[in-house]
């Protein structure tokens, strides 16, 4: 389980994040929504231990990430998955390559072993005959599915998605949501995703938390965020351009 | 009473004093970048595949332009000097002028120089673009240590590659100072050679040598820095590879003084 108590961070002396309390259960599919630029790839990042906070705990099964460094720190990421926004695939190594990358160097498998996870993964997401193609080579919608089968490849126990649908079409977007669905049905991974896809992302996640002004004022099941009363998340999921009252 | 007064005539030095404090903390972050790049030079997994990658990258894809460059230079020296010595009636000794010069100077300098130019903005600019890209912390969440993938084998191939690309520039510059001086000039082989052999000794290769090596890793230093610390999208990309090109450029020129003055 994940358990963030009491997160802040201010850059430059803005306020990013107000002290952010959430709980992700094992094996759930929890989605963080908010507006752009209301931080949400900043807390994502503080779960990655890539940014630092300024005060609160992130915890990964009780151990405190924010106090750890080096080698203890990559110990929790070694359980990690991580689909960001870009697909952030390497350029210079095919498709192929960059799915291999984690498993030749970070589990050290024989080649032909690799080999075969790799086929399995890019089966999965739908790009079998892809492999030999450069990222730049294929379209946004296919390095996405490149970046799931990346971040699935070494059977991880959280995977954490920045934005996976930003600029797809509305068909890709849900394409992208079923096939998430269908790993985690598959892996029973715990998944924390940030996205602002409203309102297909209430097609997939087991719970729903509202980031506004650096705090989560609202978390619950799909069906609670979208009947909820709170004017914030209500003008948020209607898409209304005024703020509440 | 007059403390109120007093602040505001304060505030310039506070403004000095902050900026002081940043220089002193980006000097600290410069300096800590070298260091975790050679823990990660020194200590396994070696990359000796990245490191190959590199090489072929600073060194190999640099080769045409030092060669041109150091046969031009080498050509302009034996025009030049020629010129000079022939108003003293010293010709004879046009071998050991272009030598040393080239060997001691011209050479570990103008080589650094030139692959700024070409491999140091291009190293900047990588991995720029894998930082805006989000590909430096994909390495990162991965567990995998990014100065060990990316910037330790660059730095390597700095030290490696920089004293051979020098050594090319000096002898092609020889050669070019050979063709001007003995073939268009009239000066006798043997004369520019067996000068040569007279004047110049290991001390000055030596020189030549530390120089190109010190001016490998400060060139990969400043431009893997400068890349791995890029932030603002495309723009950033762009201001960092002209810092890393000025600054490298700047600090060979300075480094090159105090060492030449060091150094026998």
């Amino acid at each position: 389980m994940i358990k963030v108590v009491g997160l802040r961070k201010a850059f430059g002396g803005q306020s990013v994040l107000n002290g952010i309390d959430l709980e992700v259960p094992d094996g759930s599919i929890t989605i963080i929504i908010g507006r752009s630029g209301g931080g949400k790839s900043v807390f994502l990042k503080h779960l990655l231990g890539l940014v630092r906070p300024d005060s609160g705990r992130i915890e990964v099964d009780g151990v405190d990430l924010t106090r750890l460094r080096g080698r203890a720190l990559d110990e929790v990421r070694k359980r990690y998955g991580v689909v960001f926004q870009g697909g952030a695939l390497f350029d210079s190594m095919t498709c192929r390559e960059n799915v291999a990358f984690p498993l030749r160097e970070k589990f050290k498998l024989p080649t032909a072993k690799i080999r075969r996870r790799v086929d399995v993964s890019l089966e999965r997401v739908g790009l079998a005959g892809i492999g030999d193609k450069y990222p730049e080579e294929v379209s946004g919608g296919m390095r996405k599915r490149v970046a799931i089968a990346r971040a699935l490849v070494t059977e991880p126990e959280i995977v954490f998605f920045d934005e996976p649908t930003t600029g797809l079409d509305p068909v890709l977007v849900n394409a992208i949501h079923r096939l998430i669905l269908e790993l985690h049905r598959r892996s029973k991974f715990t998944a924390v995703m940030v996205s602002h896809e409203i309102p297909e992302i209430f097609e997939i996640a087991d719970r729903v938390g509202m980031l506004h002004q650096g705090r989560i004022v609202e978390l619950g099941p799909p069906a609670a965020i979208q009947g909820s009363a709170n004017p914030i998340v209500r003008q948020f999921i209607r898409g209304e351009p005024d703020p509440p009252a | 009473m007059t403390e109120p007064a007093l602040a505001p005539a304060l505030r310039p030095f506070e403004g000095l004093g902050r900026w002081a404090i940043g220089i002193v903390e980006s000097l600290g972050r410069f300096g800590s970048f070298l260091g975790q790049a050679i823990a990660a030079i020194i200590t396994p997994p070696f990359k000796f595949g990245a490191l190959l990658g590199r090489i072929h990258y600073i060194g190999f894809r640099s080769l045409l332009i030092i060669l041109l460059t150091g046969a031009f230079t080498g050509m302009v020296l034996g025009l030049q000097i020629f010129f000079t010595l022939s108003r003293f009636g010293s010709e004879a000794f046009l071998g050991p002028a272009v030598a040393l010069t080239l060997i001691r100077e011209l050479g570990p300098v103008l080589g650094a120089l030139m692959v700024t130019g070409r491999a140091g903005s291009a190293l900047t600019a990588e991995l720029g673009i894998m930082r805006i890209t989000e590909q430096i912390d994909a390495l990162t969440v991965m567990a995998l240590s990014p100065m060990r993938y990316l910037v330790a084998p660059s730095i390597l191939a700095g030290v490696i590659t920089f004293p051979l690309m020098t050594a090319l520039f000096d002898v092609v510059g020889i050669y070019g100072g050979y063709v001007v001086g003995v073939k268009l000039l009239g000066l006798s082989e043997g004369t520019y050679f067996g000068e040569m052999q007279t004047f110049v000794d290991m001390a000055d290769v030596m020189t030549g040598f530390w120089k190109s090596i010190s001016f490998g890793i400060l060139v990969t230093w400043v431009c893997t820095y400068k890349g791995f610390h890029v932030s603002r999208g495309a723009e950033g990309v762009a201001q960092a590879t002209t810092q890393a090109v000025v600054l490298s450029s700047v600090l060979i020129l300075v480094w090159d003084y105090f060492l030449g003055s060091v150094l026998p």
